[in-house]
């Protein structure tokens, strides 16, 4: 017996020790081994899904094919369009042809050149409908043919208004003008693929292939992709073949996908980290009084509101709506509740996009919030029927709402039910309509107030609130056909007027991002669209 | 012995079937799918991405297809969310990771825990076994998302020892390993107790003291061997549950485990990768189920292989 329980304890040792693989120490800790090359610490949010332009959705990838590939365009720290890959461009006076003439010096990471057929392929890679982009519309809304060749009516892409004039030439040719157009190139779903590679590692059509791995990956940015463990680091190489490298200064970026801001904090104090994602709320007063150096709060360029049904009961009736927009005090609400200095939202569109500002707004008004109510005959809130706020589950949420719940039955008296999902589910009953009201956000995919105005449209797919008004989706399409962005924005006007008097969403605030930086971190900023071009950031020693 | 392995290997076939196919049609019936996104997918697209992964098909030919595959090839399939890997490629990177934590922290547990419920168990009620219950008992209470971060502040953030977070290097492994191993030592200190308080008030055990066995041969060579019953039943699918990693832990130090694809697979609506993790703790649960049941007739010789 005594063999067999020593034999039991071996196994239990054996287990312990045996399976402890030593992997080789990566420079996680920064402090302890100072390193002579520039290595920023990065906190990336989740674990990105792939770096393929053509499969990901998400922000923390937007973040990486900004470090690993650049599109045509580019953008400025003050959002201004800049030369990309493209040195150059020109617009056809209609506003429909766009021929853009690439960089002569424009490479590869394997040192090829980067063509105008690589954008070509790259495009038709992504409108194959076998490849089932999810970006693809991004293409399709604009560019001539580039629907039918999509939908498969046609499998001739000579067809599509994407053409390779010569190696150093591409023209694109739009169905109607869309003045944002460079500002929406800016986006990954624009973004090159080096095609020969792709189709080394799968083929064109096949979404599961290894050629964004280490090793595999080929890209065009100022970076290069050197190792990537999965949920725990990417580590991003300075690029000896991009064009602009001499403007780029930290030799390595290693990108950590870390999902609690907790986590993300206890690693900015030992320094792991020198940039988070986030900070949590709970800590923001903390760090603004002992170390304000490290906390830096950016716009973000998204709208928190909430979406009614306005076929469902009781918001159906416009003044029920209104009443409930005009009896919040959003002041109150980022002050005591949001926490990170966002912006009370009394419109549509986040404010200076593009120098676009809103010249009508709603004020928080008690009497008139009273009075519709009564109108539509609820009183001081007597007969109001059951209204169901639904929100995703997540506590910022379920605060915010707690907080609304409490200022409607004050200045209204009416009692809101508070109702959470899982988020699939939410997204599931967002999408079937299957709320009264419920709790959303916007997140811009591109700087431009068209983005925002153009989700209200009637039957729009990310409508989803039931309302529709002929006279808005006209102006909506009037407004791109504008001559220029004053006249443009004009209509938008009279669009959030539109908006103000239906009221078929509650706009709360607009979103900000708060994340703690290094003071060791030079140059760096976060765009509206919350990523960062790297290329004007610096480490000091 | 031979034949009773065979005959328990041969019933686990069944039960997996069983898991899968229920798993399967479980997970397809939650509203939403992988798609499903705030942003709204256009309806082309989203019948392309269908198409792309066979979910046009018949739900009972997406069922066939996928055991022919796991039965055949193993092959598990792509995974939804990571289109650039396959699932058996994610569980093939992250189980030697929630093996390597869970091994550490079950060492780590039995050293502490065994030793601290003998100890409670031979000074029963005395201020030690008071004393050892006490610590078990904070163990326990004590959740793994309070006691991660207690360690991480006094280790990493005010002694600087440590990193805060991470899966790096060697030194990396002790925060989360102390963790885990503190909640899992609390439960062996507590079994343990109990199984040896069990044995011994047993009659053996009085044999052993009136034949002048000394107390520590009582102990360790008559009952520890029954008191560790207990602890052996718990192990088994405690082991299962450690080695498929644990979810809190792993996100508080950011270990890249497979506990985190366990709860997040289900989130995502990843349909392969919920399969493959279900498919392999039920596995592993059974399997190590066997083992405790050998260890069990091993340890003790009441019990047959029938």
């Amino acid at each position: 017996m005594r063999t067999r329980l020593t034999l039991l304890l071996a196994v239990a040792t054996l287990l312990g020790s045996g399976c402890a693989k030593k992997e080789a120490a990566l420079t996680a800790n920064s402090g302890s081994n100072p390193a002579p090359r520039k290595v920023l610490h990065f906190g990336n949010g989740t674990e990105p899904q792939d770096i393929d332009p053509a499969i990901v959705t998400g922000t923390p990838e937007y973040r990486l094919l900004q470090t690993f590939s650049e599109g045509l365009v580019s953008e400025d720290p003050d959002m201004q369009i800049i030369p990309g890959a493209a040195e150059r461009w020109e617009i056809s006076p209609d506003g429909l042809t766009y021929t853009f003439h690439l960089r002569a010096d424009g490479k590869w990471s394997n040192g090829d050149r980067v063509t105008a057929q690589d954008f070509v392929a790259t495009y038709e890679r992504m409108l194959n409908p076998v490849l089932a982009c999810q970006y693809a519309y991004m293409l399709y809304n604009h560019v001539v043919g580039a629907k039918a060749f999509y939908d498969g009516k046609t499998t001739d892409f000579s067809t599509v208004g994407l053409k390779a004039r010569d190696a150093r030439t591409l023209v694109v040719t739009l169905t109607q003008p869309a003045p944002f157009l460079l500002h929406a190139m800016n986006h990954y779903a624009w973004y090159p693929v080096h095609i020969a590679t792709v189709k080394k590692f799968g083929g064109l059509t096949q979404r599961s292939t290894a050629w964004t791995r280490p090793g595999n990956y080929v890209g065009n940015g100022p970076y290069v992709l050197k190792k990537w463990i999965p949920n725990q680091i990417i580590v991003a190489e300075r690029s000896p073949t991009y064009w602009d490298r001499a403007r780029v200064k930290i030799d390595e970026i290693d990108l950590y996908p870390i999902e609690l801001a907790d986590t993300e904090e206890r690693m900015f104090r030992t320094g792991q980290l020198d940039v988070t994602n986030e900070v949590p709320l709970t800590k923001l007063a903390v760090y603004r009084r002992e170390h304000p150096e490290s906390v830096h709060v950016d716009p973000y360029n998204g709208l928190y509101f909430y979406r009614f049904n306005v076929q469902r009961k009781p918001f159906d009736d416009v003044r029920v709506r209104r009443a409930l927009a005009l009896a919040i005090d959003r002041e109150s609400l980022v002050k005591n509740v949001t926490l990170a200095d966002e912006t009370p939202a009394y419109n549509f569109v986040p404010q200076n996009l593009l120098g676009y500002r809103s010249e009508h707004t709603f004020k928080a008004d008690l009497t008139e919030a009273r009075r519709l109510l009564a109108a539509a005959g609820y009183p001081d809130g007597r007969g109001f029927p059951r209204a169901d706020l639904l929100y995703n589950t997540l506590e910022k949420h379920k605060t915010i709402a707690e907080a609304l719940q409490q200022m409607w039955v004050k200045n209204l008296g009416i009692n809101i039910t508070l109702v959470n999902e899982e988020w699939k589910v939410y997204i599931d009953d967002q999408h079937s309509r299957n709320f009264q009201f419920q709790r959303a956000g916007w997140i811009a995919d591109y700087i431009d107030p068209h983005v925002f105005f153009d989700l209200w449209e009637t039957g729009g797919g990310n409508n989803d609130s039931n309302w529709g008004n002929a006279e808005y989706d006209r102006l909506l399409h009037t407004a791109l056909g504008a001559p220029n962005n004053p006249a443009r924005y004009a209509i938008y006007q009279k669009m959030e007027q539109i908006l103000i008097a239906e009221m078929p969403v509650l706009p709360l605030f607009n979103y900000t991002r708060a994340r703690l930086i290094s003071p060791r971190v030079k140059g760096f900023y976060s765009t509206p669209l919350d990523n960062y071009p790297w290329k004007y950031a610096d480490l000091a020693p | 012995m031979l034949r009773f392995i065979a005959r328990r290997l041969l019933e686990t076939i069944p039960v997996l079937f069983i898991i899968v196919t229920a798993t399967f049609f479980m997970i397809r019936f939650v509203p939403g799918g992988p798609f499903t996104a705030e942003k709204a997918v256009t309806p082309e697209v989203m019948r392309n991405l269908e198409r792309a992964y066979n979910l046009d098909q018949p739900l009972w030919r997406q069922y066939a297809g996928y055991l022919g595959k796991v039965v055949f090839h193993g092959d598990l399939g792509p995974s939804f969310k990571y289109p650039n890997r396959t699932v058996n490629e994610i569980i093939a990177d992250k189980l030697p990771v929630s093996l390597e934590l869970g091994a550490i922290s079950l060492a780590l547990a039995l050293a502490v825990g065994l030793p601290l419920g003998v100890l409670a168990a031979i000074k029963r009620n005395t201020w030690l076994d008071y004393l050892c219950s006490s610590v078990a008992m904070i163990g326990i209470c004590v959740p793994t998302f309070v006691l991660g971060p207690l360690l991480v502040l006094t280790f990493a953030i005010h002694y600087g020892w440590f990193n805060a977070s991470g899966w790096y290097g060697p030194i990396d492994r002790v925060l989360p390993s102390l963790t885990l191993g503190c909640v899992y030592a609390a439960y062996v200190a507590r079994l343990t107790r109990g199984g040896m308080l069990e044995v011994l008030n047993q009659d053996y055990i009085r044999t052993a003291r009136a034949k002048g066995a000394s107390e520590v041969r009582v102990i360790f060579r008559h009952a520890l061997r029954g008191g560790l019953l207990p602890v052996v039943s718990f192990l088994g699918p405690a082991i299962a549950g450690i080695l498929t990693g644990s979810f809190v832990i792993e996100t508080i130090f950011q270990i890249p485990g497979l506990g985190r694809e366990f709860v997040n697979s289900a989130f995502n609506r990843d349909y392969t990768l919920v399969l493959g993790t279900v498919i392999l703790y039920a596995a592993l649960l059974i399997g190590l189920n066997l083992v405790v049941d050998i260890v069990q007739v091993w340890l003790n010789p009441k019990l047959k292989f029938e």
